[in-house]
């Protein structure tokens, strides 16, 4: 199991198109990914999950990845994130 | 805020300022403390607590003062009066609530402001609004969690329909949606648990009646089909797994035994179905959704086959004897 936890830095927090890309980078792995906020866990795989939850610029979230590819995902994940400008 | 057990942040589910609002309370005094959030639906009227006995005092829950309590308090003398109200009010309690529209005695309001303890005030009747209190708090702190999935109401039968991504959950929805059935939430399924044994679910509010559609993007159900093709939450009686067909796996040929998944502490029966192209997944559904009627009705086709199959060999044996 792989864990991070980052900030949203984007302005419009985690909106409509950032989400999809976050879901596309996670779909690609094997492992479980959820993300944490506000004390509710969804899919990370899940784009009507993680927009329900409607994240903020300057929240505090968590990627937990498990499976196979774990490590791989979280990488992955951060690199998209930043490289993105969503959060670091 | 308090870490919760997996480490995290947890937002109180509910506040005294939620209870004036929801039942429309007159706030008198101590309002710093409005935001004290509430940890148990237990109510306590602290009868015996006003005749000085604090030993077993259950300060964190609300408080409900009624004319039992304030008749004997009036009954005190100046000294015991200060003495209580002040013990009554500590750091953890949520609120004070005065029923029957009584007045608020003069030694409350003092107490609650140093403690900032919000003392409130009712019309209602003290046991009616000791039952309601208790009603909306057990609602609110009921044990909730997420799942991902897709929740239908088919034939009256909350069916959960899980799977892994791209499985065809909402494809399935949207064609369930199409024969009459009613969407209550795509991909993200928030469950409560009531009661002992009963789980309801409902959308994030954020994507309450819309469907994620690969290729269509996202439709809002509601505007489409109109309002009878939605609900905005159902008790969640069957799972239905979808999974990719693996050849190697057996699946169900005869329904004769019934698996179970556990959801927070409640055990639902759950169905594995195979997706391959050209399976119709929300016909499969709905016969799944009134076979679990029927079933619950009595009606139990495998089981009646079995029996008469059994009875088939019984009688071919005696042509053997």
């Amino acid at each position: 199991m792989a864990e991070k936890i980052f900030k949203v830095t984007a302005e419009s927090g985690i909106h409509a198109r950032p989400a999809t890309m976050l879901v596309q980078a996670a779909s690609k792995f094997d492992s479980d990914i959820n993300l944490e906020y506000n004390g509710k866990t969804v899919n990370l795989k899940s784009i009507m999950g993680v927009m329900s939850l409607g994240i903020p610029q300057g929240a505090e979230i968590k990627i937990v990845a498990e499976g196979s590819d774990a490590a791989e995902a979280i990488a992955s994940l951060t690199e998209t994130l930043t490289k993105e400008g969503l959060a670091q | 805020m308090v870490k919760d057990e997996k480490g995290g942040l947890e937002v109180p589910k509910v506040r005294t300022k939620d209870l004036i609002e929801k039942f429309n309370l007159e706030l008198v005094s101590g309002e710093e403390g409005i935001n004290r959030p509430i940890t148990t639906s237990d109510i306590s009227r602290p009868g015996i607590e006003m005749a000085g006995y604090f030993t077993y005092y259950p300060a964190e829950r609300i408080q409900l003062l009624g004319k039992t309590e304030l008749s004997f308090f009036e009954k005190l003398s100046p000294e015991d009066k200060k003495v209580r109200m002040e013990k009554l009010c500590t750091d953890i309690t949520p609120g004070i609530i005065v029923s029957r529209g009584l007045e608020v005695p003069a030694e409350l309001i003092e107490a609650s402001e140093r403690n900032s303890v919000p003392v409130m005030r009712s019309n209602m009747k003290t046991t009616r609004l000791s039952s309601r209190l208790t009603n909306y708090l057990e609602s609110k702190l009921a044990p909730t969690t997420a799942v991902h999935g897709v929740l239908v109401d088919v034939y009256g039968v909350g069916v959960l329909i899980t799977g892994k991504s791209g499985v065809g959950k909402s494809e399935t929805a949207l064609e369930l949606v199409k024969r009459g059935h009613r969407l209550v939430a795509d991909d993200c399924v928030e469950i409560r648990q009531e009661d002992q044994d009963i789980l309801v679910g409902s959308a994030p509010e954020l994507i309450e009646h819309l469907l994620e559609i690969r290729g269509l993007g996202i439709i809002n159900v509601m505007t489409l089909f109109g309002a009878g093709a939605v609900r905005p939450h159902k008790r969640i009686s069957l799972v239905i797994d979808l999974e990719l067909w693996d050849p190697k796996k057996q699946y169900d040929r005869l329904g004769l035994e019934e698996e179970k998944v556990k959801i927070i502490d409640t055990e639902l029966t759950k169905l594995t179905i195979p997706v391959r192209p050209g399976r119709n997944l929300a016909v499969i559904i709905e016969v799944a959704a009134m076979n679990f009627r029927l079933k619950r009705m009595g009606m139990n086709a495998a089981e009646e086959f079995s029996a008469r199959l059994t009875d088939a060999i019984e009688d071919s044996e005696h042509d053997y004897e």
